[in-house]
């Protein structure tokens, strides 16, 4: 099944492959013509509505600025408004270093999201610590604690990377399975598992 | 720099000179509280502007290094003070004598582990209160074992400790609440959007009043002066671009300076009018971002849209020449990376032209309305006395009628035969603070005006040795950022590294003094006041 959002050509994306086995891995044992129908028509609507959480904490956060400004505007995308409260918005732009005094706060911001949940490690700390490997005080990489969805490569990437990344996140919620649909939920089940919330049992 | 050498000498017999680039005092600590008071009081001296405390890790002993500047000779001096205790190592406190003290010190506890005596706050400042070691010691245990990633809410505490000495001379410590046991606390931040940042204010009201803020940093606190040490000089330089990331080129124009004046490298003409240009440049950039953000936080949204326009049209130049939107990394040891694009003279006429139309236009849509000026105009008053003891420098400290512009009061590169005007306002509220730098952008254009038809020819970098190496010495190094002073300090013991290199950043006074503009205010003035104080919290963290 091709994958594709924003009528960009199926051929002109990059990791079409991991897109692929996604999509096989959710098909494996078949669709329901009903409920996959639905699935397509909820998860278009999704996929073109996601909004973001006004979180920064330092350079990426000014090419986030820039994305939300006229010249590169994702409102036009329909990714609309950054929201400040985390039960308003559907996925966090990691955008910028994590270190160890932001690491509770960023779990706690994460816990907070409403369910579907999405994260985007923007930029080369989010992914991995960036320019800051040696540091004492820097989380390597905010897949330590909270589950990513896409990482964002760049010393801040820059705005179309951002636009870019964005849309990977939406061809990715475009393949979920909405009703009944296990395998992310399973995922990030797994992913609570191995770090839990403090001071919540179960 | 005699005269103040013989008279020091005259009244403290116990302290030894060395000279420098500034002049340097060795003082021991039991006579240090007095020689500040002096420094200070003295009229012939009148040493009011604390620039700086460098925390030293020398291996055999622990210590301070001082900056003072004179706002009224324009002098400078540094004064040593050192203590051989590893296990306790104490000094005296001049907190009583500089505002800004409180917060310097509190910043040499949390990295060296030296108290402070009579500092009446003395906690930990960027890293949490159970965090095991000094990190900038040098024998420092970096292992990620020692203090691991926790997800779990860091430990709060109500108390602070302070260090009092008796009149026997007997040191006791205390614990002190930091707010009243019935204040009613709110919590603003780290996630905040007004906060510019990850920056955290706990505020202390009284209906809708602010009793007082606990500042709390390091919510982006990566080490970077620990990093530098490991790091050989150039490398050090990309540093500069994710501290205050619109100042980039300011930072590193800084650092290049001082490494270049330690290693005796004379860079060519057209590498320091290419580095005044793109100052200037970043400077136009960062003050219509501050416009923009700042018009937002208080509610008119539409101003960044109008702003960022400028700004990307800046950006697009920055791009041409130096390959990035941000974190150019294009300022190094010996010149300017590459050479500019042959775009730059036109694109920069091209923004010349449109700038003045597009400040008069902020100035009709904003500046003059009614809400505005409602909400900006005498909210926030910083007096000239109290921006120089809370170490307010650049267009905050300016709008109290601070003249501290370093590119007037020590001009560096070509900016002595620059024409300009330094813009100082006397009200000293947060209407002043946005308006000096709405004038500022006029300022730079016009250096820019004077520079861009004057682009010498020759070399935009000259020949540096391969492996760099600093002869054993330290220097301290200032230049106006886009936010105010910054100052690099660095000490090297003859190899490719530093064996200290300490940033000073504008944004680190300009947040600690929020608490005291805002007591009295309404809460929602607190926005106002941060908005204009224009921090940038990656700076201040390093």
């Amino acid at each position: 099944m091709e994958v594709t959002t924003k009528s960009m050509p199926y051929e002109a994306w990059k990791d079409n492959e991991y897109i692929e086995k996604l999509v096989n891995e959710l098909r494996e044992n078949g669709t329901n013509v009903v409920v996959g129908n639905l699935d397509k028509l909820i998860n278009w609507g999704r996929s073109n509505s996601i909004w973001p959480l006004t979180f920064a904490t330092s350079c990426c956060g000014i090419e986030f600025v820039s994305l939300g400004a006229a010249r590169f505007d994702m409102a036009r995308f329909g990714w609309e408004v950054a929201r400040a409260s985390p039960r308003q918005a559907d996925f966090i732009m990691v955008a910028g270093t994590i270190v160890h005094r932001m690491a509770p706060v960023l779990r706690r911001l994460y816990d907070q999201l409403a369910e579907p949940k999405y994260v985007i490690a923007c930029g080369a700390c989010a992914v991995s610590g960036g320019p800051f490997r040696k540091s004492y005080h820097v989380v390597m990489g905010c897949d330590k604690i909270i589950p990513v969805d896409v990482y964002l490569p760049g010393c801040p990437p820059r705005p179309e990377a951002m636009i870019y990344s964005i849309m990977q996140l939406s061809r990715k919620i475009k393949v979920e399975r909405f009703f009944g649909g296990v395998n992310r939920k399973q995922k990030q089940e797994e992913f609570l598992k191995e770090h839990p919330i403090p001071g919540v049992e179960d | 720099m005699a005269d103040m050498q013989e008279k020091i000498a005259k009244l403290f017999p116990e302290a030894t000179f060395e000279a420098g680039d500034t002049l340097l005092v060795n003082i021991p600590d039991s006579r240090w509280h007095e020689l500040a008071k002096t420094l200070r009081d003295d009229d012939e001296l009148a040493f009011d502007y604390l620039v700086t405390i460098v925390g030293m890790d020398w291996a055999d002993s622990l210590g301070c290094i001082y900056y003072l500047n004179s706002t009224k000779h324009g002098t400078h001096i540094s004064v040593k003070v050192s203590t051989t205790d590893r296990i306790q190592p104490m000094l005296h406190s001049i907190s009583d004598l500089w505002a800004i003290a409180v917060i310097y010190e509190r910043e040499v506890y949390d990295f060296f582990g030296i108290v402070f005596i009579n500092n009446p706050d003395m906690r930990r400042l960027f890293l949490s209160i159970d965090w095991k070691g000094y990190p900038l010691r040098k024998d420092y245990d970096a292992s990620p074992e020692v203090n691991p990633v926790s997800t779990e809410n860091e430990r709060q505490s109500d108390f602070t400790n302070t260090w009092v000495e008796g009149p026997d001379g007997k040191i006791e410590k205390k614990e002190v609440r930091v707010f009243e046991k019935d204040d009613f606390v709110v919590n603003i931040g780290p996630q905040h959007p007004a906060t510019h940042g990850v920056l955290r204010f706990r505020t202390a009201v009284d209906g809708e009043e602010i009793k007082k803020i606990d500042v709390y940093m390091g919510y982006i606190h990566r080490g970077i002066e620990k990093i530098c040490e490991q790091l050989t000089y150039p490398q050090t330089l990309h540093f500069m671009d994710r501290l205050d990331y619109f100042s980039a080129h300011p930072y590193h124009h800084g650092l290049c300076m001082t490494i270049e004046q330690a290693a005796g490298i004379e860079i060519s003409r057209r590498a320091q009018v290419i580095r005044v240009l793109m100052d200037e440049l970043s400077r136009i950039a960062s003050h219509c971002l501050f416009i923009g953000t700042f018009c937002m936080d208080l509610g008119a949204t539409t101003m960044l849209f109008y702003t960022l326009r400028v700004r990307e049209q800046i950006l697009d130049i920055m791009e041409k020449t130096c390959g990035a939107r941000m974190t150019f990394n294009y300022e190094c040891i010996g010149g300017v990376m590459q050479d500019l694009h042959p775009d730059f003279v036109k694109d920069v006429k091209a923004l010349l032209e449109v700038l003045p139309a597009n400040i008069k236009e902020y100035n009709k849509i904003f500046t003059g309305n009614v809400i505005t000026r409602g909400r900006m105009e005498n909210v926030g008053v910083l007096s000239r006395e109290d921006a120089i003891s809370w170490s307010i420098t650049g267009p905050s400290g300016r709008a109290s009628g601070w003249a501290c512009d370093i590119r007037k009061t020590d001009p560096y590169s070509i900016y002595s035969e620059l024409d300009f005007e330094e813009v100082t306002r006397t009200e000293g509220d947060s209407m002043a603070r946005f308006k000096v730098r709405m004038d500022e952008m006029v300022q730079s254009a016009r250096i820019i005006e004077q520079l861009i038809d004057n682009i010498p020819e020759g070399e935009y970098c000259v020949k540096v040795p391969k492996v760099l190496k600093l002869p054993v010495g330290h220097w301290f190094r200032m230049v106006e950022g886009c936010r105010g002073a910054f100052g690099i300090y660095i000490e090297s013991d003859g190899t490719t590294s530093p064996y200290r290199l300490k940033i000073v950043p504008p944004c680190l006074p300009a947040a600690a003094v929020v608490d005291h503009l805002t007591r009295g205010n309404k809460i929602a003035d607190l926005i106002t006041i941060g908005g204009s104080m224009d921090y940038i919290v990656p700076d201040i963290d390093r």
